[in-house]
């Protein structure tokens, strides 16, 4: 089942377009990753669906409606989380308040918490301390752990590895498997290996169009495509 | 911008409007109509000068009427020191431009690096300093008072530029040429000539990748403009221009004090003036600057009037009272800051462009 | 350089900068008892300045909306607070603590009544249509304060205005040679409860962590599912309110007040939110006692460079540290 869906979405950032025309569909469960070369529209895409950039024209629906239009906390309110490239950690609150504000009603969910301090054992360990002072991994894993404190069918996450150590890139790996057993994940990524090893479904846009789409499999088989669309920046 | 019926209208205007004031004296012969045509020539100058920073860069000064003060107080000072003569012109003049550039380039590296933000709080908190400091420090700026002094001596009243047969002063179409003509001419003639400078200024290639920064700060910087090093020459030039400006103004005024050069007021009066004319376009500071003196001359009698006729109904009156008219243009103000973002002289001049 | 740096964020930091001044003063002043008395007027100075100027720091750093009309709240709330106290000038004259105290309170009630309904007006009418846009931001909202001033002129008239005390905060407390007028006691203490009302909503309530989020980011609050706006409007109304209350507060300590009170006061609020750094509420503080301090010492040191001192200490700091003493955002 399609669970959202863009069509010929186009994206202005003041007078120069963005996006020109993208369209994909991402199904129901798993991981869908999103590939391309830098700037190639791939944060713009996600800032588009949360509607963080106004897209126009063109739409975007989530589990049947239409979203294209809604404001951001709407868009989050129906069940869309967004981690966004810097994080978007609040540094001045500690890690336990970043959490509590990613609730709807400023109470934390005990068993899906220590689900949470599972995935992500430092959050656990620096539960008071004030976010700015962790390291970067453990701000990346507290931005996704405020993605999925509460039960969200979409995450939309750009680019989790970037800068990271390569055993964390492992732990983040291990984590979103887990995770994308009940929600579906949005993915953008540079890091290939990363998301080869997790994508069911993926697309490939460039100069703000979506020039392939297919199933990862496919994709990570056919290694003429991939230097094609990806180039040796990959 | 391609040349609109709007952009021809707009030239026509201000074209007329400096046909009428190179006549001015001849004109309206008395002596405040050609006091008020001196202060709008001033103006002219003062709010194109104010408008090269607002409208060519986008940032936004309270500082303004500090620059036009040391213009007017070097002249003032010197004046007053050396009695009148050129020399203490020029003296005042290149002090007031020193003084002006060194304020002007601190201010701009001190807060044009962080926050574009920051420099209006910066410049308004300087300005007000400058203000106490001007009346406190009384042995040499006089204080609240001001000083008065002599202007040199060819714009004496008594001064005969045209002597006929008999030794009496020519007179041109009834007007005696006196030295009060010569004083007109000075103002006019400089006014000019700073007016045609910055309008040479921004028809320059400079003037094209201020417009650019002004546009997109984040595009021209990537493009490898330095726009903090741009904006801080075009702050010094502004205050450069504001500040000779107040040279000629201290001048013709033969007095100079808080009131006529550094106040609050002025600042606010020039801040009406370029958003009413029309920012970043050159003429709406004529345009403005025309239309406000006028108004603060003549409207203000109106007002009275009005107020005296409907003394009877509550509150009104008050507000319509003379000292009120600030009130008025403050609305005014902000309806067209709402509305006609460009002002004037801008929405007249894409009012063309439609067709 | 950078044990030093350590050494001197151990040991407090930039908060030590208030104690600093205050020991140069009092080695400069000479006489313990001036310096207790100036101390104490610097704070008070301070606290209230800090009521004034916390709201537009917040509201500068939750919406990045910089309000040049905000001084128009402290002048209402001025001469609000004076007429009120003017009408009920027969229970400020009567003997019991309990007629006066009613008085002020109500008097300072209706200033801040008066800033909430006028910043919930001025957010709405004024400030909303010129977001993010700050040329045209700087430019209406001056527009709104020259209006706001003129309004006042026609309505009180432009002679100074005479503002009554109550009784029992009239006088002196007279401890050895040491005296301390009680109105700036009161104001210490009034301005203190306010800032930990203040602390305690930032820090320890929902409202306040989402305040404290949206001023660092904005737009991930929003991802979260919040609206920054709606949010927006009690922080501005807040500080409407706050700043009213100070100019009421003002009004009790200067006693004579006249319509250009908020202008006069906005060059010590901007150079106070320049200091602390936008957005900061302990930063705000910070800067509201400096400048509190250093306006009163030099007053007496040497009075003809009270305000330009104010411009020097600034521009000493934002050499220092461009962007405050202590910025929002890390």
């Amino acid at each position: 089942m399609t669970l959202l869906s863009l069509k010929n979405v186009k994206t202005n950032i003041g007078q120069y377009a963005v996006l020109h025309d993208v369209s994909f569909d991402v199904a129901e469960g798993g991981v869908f990753v999103l590939l391309g070369r830098n700037g190639a529209g791939k944060t713009t895409t996600l800032r588009s669906i949360m509607h963080l950039w106004r897209p126009s024209p063109g739409s975007i629906t989530f589990r049947g409606q239409d979203i294209t239009g809604m404001h951001t906390s709407d868009i989050a309110r129906m069940g869309v989380a967004y981690v966004p490239e810097n994080m978007g950690i609040f540094g001045t609150l500690t890690v336990d308040e970043n959490l509590v504000l990613a609730t709807a009603n400023g109470k934390i969910d005990q068993t899906r918490l220590k689900w949470v301090h599972s995935l992500f054992p430092a959050l656990e360990k620096f539960r008071e301390k004030q976010a700015w002072s962790l390291s970067g991994g453990q701000k990346q894993m507290l931005s996704v752990a405020r993605a999925i404190i509460e039960p969200r069918q979409l995450i939309l996450i750009d680019e989790p590895t970037k800068g990271l150590a390569p055993s964390i890139v492992d732990a983040m790996a291990e984590a979103f498997r887990d995770i994308a057993k009940d929600s579906t994940i949005l993915l953008v990524e540079q890091n290939f290996r990363f998301a080869k090893s997790l994508g069911r479904d993926m697309a490939v846009i460039d100069d703000g169009r979506v020039v392939h789409a297919g199933s990862m499999a496919d994709f990570a088989a056919d290694q003429g495509l991939q230097d094609r669309l990806l180039g040796l920046s990959m | 911008m391609k040349q609109t019926t709007g952009t021809l209208v707009v030239k026509l205007v201000v074209l007329a409007i400096a046909a009428v004031l190179l006549f001015a004296p001849f004109l309206f012969q008395n002596v405040r109509s050609v006091e008020v045509a001196a202060r709008i020539c001033i103006f002219i100058v003062l709010v194109a000068s104010y408008d090269l920073l607002i409208g060519y860069t986008g940032i936004v000064s309270f500082a303004h009427t500090m620059f036009f003060g040391f213009g007017a107080y070097g002249a003032a000072i010197f004046l007053k020191d050396m009695g009148p003569g050129w020399w203490p012109v020029a003296l005042g003049a290149v002090g007031g431009v020193v003084v002006s550039l060194i304020m002007a380039t601190a201010i701009g590296l001190l807060s044009l690096r962080v926050k574009a933000i920051f420099f209006a709080m910066i410049t308004l908190a300087a300005a007000s300093v400058v203000l106490v400091l001007v009346s406190q420090l009384s042995q040499l700026t006089g204080g609240e008072d001001g000083i008065t002094y002599k202007a040199p001596d060819l714009f004496k009243p008594a001064t005969k530029l045209l002597v006929d047969g008999n030794g009496k002063v020519v007179k041109l179409f009834g007007v005696s040429l006196n030295g009060k003509v010569a004083a007109y001419y000075f103002v006019y003639l400089s006014c000019l000539v700073l007016f045609l400078l910055m309008l040479r200024f921004v028809r320059s290639p400079l003037g094209t990748v201020l417009e650019a920064i002004r546009e997109n700060e984040a595009r021209a910087e990537a493009i490898g403009y330095r726009v903090v090093a741009y904006r801080t020459f075009i702050f010094c030039l502004s205050a450069t221009i504001a500040s000779l400006v107040g040279t000629v103004y201290a001048v013709w005024l033969k007095y100079t004090g808080p009131d006529t050069s550094l106040s609050f007021d002025i600042m606010i009066d020039i801040l009406l003036m370029v958003v009413i004319g029309g920012m970043g376009t050159m003429w709406g500071a004529v345009i403005g600057a025309v239309l406000l003196v006028l108004a603060q001359y003549y409207l203000r009698d109106l007002m009275g009037a009005a107020s005296e006729a409907l003394s009877g109904v509550p509150v009104l009156p008050e507000l319509l009272a003379a000292d009120r008219w600030l009130f008025w243009l403050g609305i005014i103000f902000i309806l067209l800051v709402y509305f006609f973002p460009k002002g004037i002289a801008g929405t007249a001049m894409q009012a063309g462009a439609r067709r | 350089m950078d044990a030093l740096n350590k050494t001197f964020e151990r040991l407090g930091g930039v908060n030590l900068l208030p104690v600093a001044l205050a020991l140069v003063a009092f080695v400069l002043i000479g006489a313990p008892s001036s310096w207790v008395t100036l101390t104490v007027a610097g704070l008070a100075m301070g606290m209230m300045v800090f009521l004034m100027a916390s709201g537009l720091s917040l509201v500068f750093g939750l919406m990045d909306v910089l309000n040049f009309g905000h001084s128009a709240f402290v002048s209402f709330g001025a001469f609000v607070a004076a007429t009120v106290l003017a009408g009920l000038s027969g229970w400020l004259a009567s003997d019991s603590i309990a007629m006066n105290a009613a008085a002020l309170i109500l008097a300072y009630l209706a200033a801040i009544v008066f800033g909430l309904v006028a910043g919930w007006f001025f957010e709405t009418v004024i400030i909303r249509p010129v977001y993010r846009d700050h040329l045209r931001q700087i430019l209406i909202t001056m527009g709104a304060m020259i209006v706001a001033e003129q309004l006042l002129l026609a309505l009180w008239g432009g002679t100074p205005f005479t503002v009554l005390r109550p009784h029992f905060l009239e006088g002196s407390w007279i401890i050895g040679d040491v005296s301390i007028e009680i109105y700036r006691g009161f104001a210490f203490i009034l301005g203190a409860l306010a800032y930990v009302g203040l602390y305690f909503m930032l820090n320890r309530t929902r409202m306040g962590l989402l305040v404290r989020a949206g001023v660092e980011d904005r737009e991930m609050v929003e991802s979260l599912g919040f609206r920054v706006d709606r949010l927006f409007i009690g922080v501005f109304m807040l500080g409407s309110a706050l700043a009213a209350l100070g100019g009421a507060m003002w009004a009790g300590y200067a006693t004579l007040i006249t319509p250009h009170l908020g202008a006069e006061m906005m060059i010590i609020v901007f150079i106070v939110v320049i200091i602390g750094g936008l957005g900061s509420i302990q930063g705000t503080l910070l800067g509201a006692i400096l400048v509190g301090l250093m306006s009163n010492y030099l007053g007496f040191l040497a009075p003809k460079m009270a305000l330009a001192s104010n411009m020097i200490l600034m521009v000493a700091i934002l050499m220092w540290r461009p962007n405050g003493l202590r910025p929002a955002v890390k």
